[in-house]
């Protein structure tokens, strides 16, 4: 059965579920990534909560003009209409007043979600119309949707991605380096307007999919999962495309298939598991590698102060020297040194002496500035100057 | 409209929702100053997990059980969100975002597949909440009040609000001096020997208190709205912090009011015998009286920026 969905042989409707949530996820991954580069990554919170008294609102019209209220453009249209009001209240009350963005997303959120509830228990009293289902904006339902709507949902999704698809380039300038936009004469104003526009569009398609409250995350999650694999804007928006796409698609086929399991948040949760993988096993920034490389650190730096204290036949006591020194051949269990141990203490004290010498020699500053205890000298100096500085290496005096 | 009626349906449903409104609005002064407004929306969003796991655990639909629950998930939720943001060197709201609808989307995806039929627990209950049912049935008129026996009827909700609302004030006004300094100059503070650290997280876990204990009697919308609202209608009413305070407390209580007055009442006079939602109402009402501040209010621009006024 979820093998038969993710390969799209659950019906029609299904299938144009699955396909258009995928296009919607790889939209959302796109549109997100500059507004994660932004910083205004919760700005989509304010908007996806201001959806709901456009829809509440377009019901109650489409009702009084005579239809049941189930029209699915109208409702959308509704939406959008009513998250650009929000949208515009938002940087009214950001650029105008002395109120940080963060209280104007938290206080156009709460209010416009508010009130679309009190419009929704208006709604629950009507006599006309059919109003079974609006509570299914909340939370996104797909399950027993109408034809029209999966028709609606998939090419308004393709729609979204086209757009995105054609602003990507002037989008991923203005994202990550807007000074530079300004100067080479783009318009970032109405860069970041398109920006909210594509947030606009991805949140009104997504509602019938993901539900307004957890749409954010279809915004959030794929680029910051992207940005852990990769240091480059654009790559960043490739692979949240990607990743928003896959979220989206794995999520509505497991939804189709199994029953009980609402799509939005099963579409929210495969996202956040990549998330966590992401977050644990990405090279570099990942938490597994910065444990290797905090490991692989402190080896080093237990082996050279282990070996700078057998050549200068100073007693270790510190347990995890002795046992690196042990594991490398180098030194017994007692603490005494083999002979290749020897060796290696030997040179590592020879470096250590050349190091020495040349922080104390002006001439030398800007080589010594890499002085860290554990880069070898060769590095820095050319083998003429060692010889140079080995010269200066006091002869200590054989006992005769 | 005053009388026993009134006592019995309306007041304890509007003094919990002053309550709720003050409560939530005192740490809000500081959470808008300190630019974390935005804490308050992601603890209400994290309860709902809190709320399910706690049912599933116990079986039964409790209160002390619920408010551990959503406590400990809020305690949860600000520990990822910080760990995501050490660990992954992603900025706050990104990470809060991350974290709050995986949280959330748990929470639904929990509450869809266990079986609640029988129980009232439901997303749009924890969102929305039913401050109209808080009703004092064994009230019968305004000389209830001194009557022991009735006021032992009164809706469990009212206490604990009331005792939560207490808490927060308690923790302002020993805190005063520290929480001044440090949301205003951190840098200072420190040099004064205030662990700015360990406050902040105290600040965020007394909001946490205020919201969990409030959402269950009102939901989670109007908490997010109170946190934000009041106070930034009172930051664009005066520069000095106490001022501001007395603002906030003002506009909460008045959001509350108003609101459960137009909700219940209002209807009736467009000729509609049905009440609409309390919670959506007053959350609508604390927009108005931020939208009001943002159009007329006296400080309601950056101070050096000539270019704002007008």
């Amino acid at each position: 059965m979820i093998f038969d969905a993710l390969t799209l042989q659950l019906g029609y409707n299904a299938t144009l579920v699955t396909l258009g949530a995928a296009l919607l996820g790889m939209a959302a991954g796109v549109g997100g990534t500059f507004l994660f580069l932004r910083k205004r990554a919760l700005v989509s919170d304010a908007i996806s909560h201001a959806t709901l008294p456009g829809v509440g609102l377009a019901f109650m019209v489409m009702v009084a003009m005579g239809g049941d209220g189930r029209n699915l453009i109208g409702l959308l249209i509704g939406a959008a209409l009513s998250a650009g009001i929000g949208l515009l209240i938002l940087s009214w009350l950001s650029n105008r007043t002395r109120l940080n963005e963060d209280a104007a997303i938290g206080a156009v959120l709460s209010v416009f979600f508010g009130f679309g509830i009190v419009l929704l228990t208006i709604i629950q009293t009507m006599t006309s119309g059919r109003q079974a289902g609006l509570e299914g904006f909340l939370l996104g339902s797909t399950a027993g949707m109408l034809r029209v709507d999966a028709m609606v949902i998939a090419i308004s999704a393709a729609l979204t991605l086209a757009l995105v698809l054609l602003l990507r380039r002037p989008l991923t300038l203005a994202s990550f380096d807007p000074e530079f936009a300004t100067s080479i004469g783009q318009n970032v104003r109405r860069t970041d307007l398109a920006m909210m526009g594509i947030v606009l569009a991805v949140t009104v398609v997504g509602l019938k999919i993901v539900g307004l409250i957890l749409i954010v995350a279809l915004l959030i999650i794929p680029p910051v999962t992207a940005r852990f694999w990769t240091e480059r804007a654009d790559h960043v928006v490739i692979l949240s495309g990607a990743l928003g796409g896959i979220s989206a698609f794995v999520g509505a086929a497991l939804s189709a298939a199994l029953p009980d399991l609402p799509t939005g948040p099963i579409i929210v949760l495969v996202g956040f598991c990549l998330f966590g993988l992401s977050l644990l096993l990405a090279p570099g920034r990942g938490v597994l590698s910065a444990v290797v490389r905090h490991r692989s650190y402190q080896r080093r730096v237990h082996l050279r102060q282990g070996l700078l204290a057998l050549a200068q036949g100073q007693p270790i006591y510190e347990k995890l020297t002795l046992k690196l020194l042990r594991n490398e051949g180098w030194a017994l269990p007692d603490g005494v040194a083999t002979d290749q141990g020897r060796a290696r203490a030997a040179r590592a004290l020879l470096d250590e002496t050349r190091w020495q010498l040349i922080r104390r020699d002006p001439s030398f500053e800007a080589a010594a500035a890499h002085y860290d205890g554990l880069t070898p000298i060769e590095r820095v100096l050319t083998a003429d100057q060692i010889i140079e500085i080995d010269g200066r290496i006091p002869v200590p005096e054989v006992a005769s | 409209m005053i009388g026993s009626e009134f006592v019995a349906l309306s007041l304890t449903p509007m003094l919990i929702g002053i309550c709720v409104a003050i409560a939530c609005a005192l740490p809000g002064n500081f959470l808008v100053l300190r630019k974390q407004a935005l804490i308050g929306d992601a603890i209400s969003h994290v309860v709902l997990p809190g709320i399910v796991v706690a049912f599933l655990l116990t079986g039964v639909v409790s209160t002390w059980p619920m408010l551990l629950g959503a406590a400990a998930a809020a305690v949860v939720a600000v520990g990822a969100i910080e760990a995501v943001r050490r660990l992954g060197r992603i900025e706050p709201g990104a990470a809060m975002g991350v974290i709050f609808t995986a949280m959330f989307a748990g929470g639904v995806l929990l509450l869809e597949q266990s079986d609640t039929s029988s129980v009232h627990l439901d997303v749009e209950h924890a969102l929305y909440g039913n401050l109209e049912s808080l009703i004092w049935l064994d009230a019968r008129g305004w000389g209830s009040l001194l009557d022991p026996v009735a006021l032992a009827g009164l809706p469990v909700e009212l206490p604990r609000m009331a005792l939560t609302l207490l808490g927060v004030i308690a923790f302002i006004v020993l805190m005063w001096r520290p929480l001044k300094i440090s949301t205003f100059d951190e840098g200072f503070a420190r040099t004064m020997g205030i662990r700015t650290g360990p406050l902040g997280l105290a600040l965020v876990i007394v909001s946490a208190i205020a919201a969990v204990a409030a959402f269950d009697a009102v939901g989670s919308i109007i908490v997010i709205a109170m946190f934000i609202c009041p106070p930034a209608a009172a930051r664009l009413m005066t520069n000095r912090l106490e001022t501001q305070i007395a603002w906030s407390v003002g506009f909460a209580a008045l959001a509350a009011v108003l609101g459960y007055v137009l909700a219940g009442y209002g209807p009736l006079w467009f000729g509609s015998a049905d009440s609409v939602s309390a919670a959506g109402m007053i959350a609508t009402v604390s927009g108005i009286i931020l939208g009001l501040a943002a159009i007329w209010g006296p400080c309601r621009s950056r101070s050096g920026s000539a270019a704002a006024i007008g």
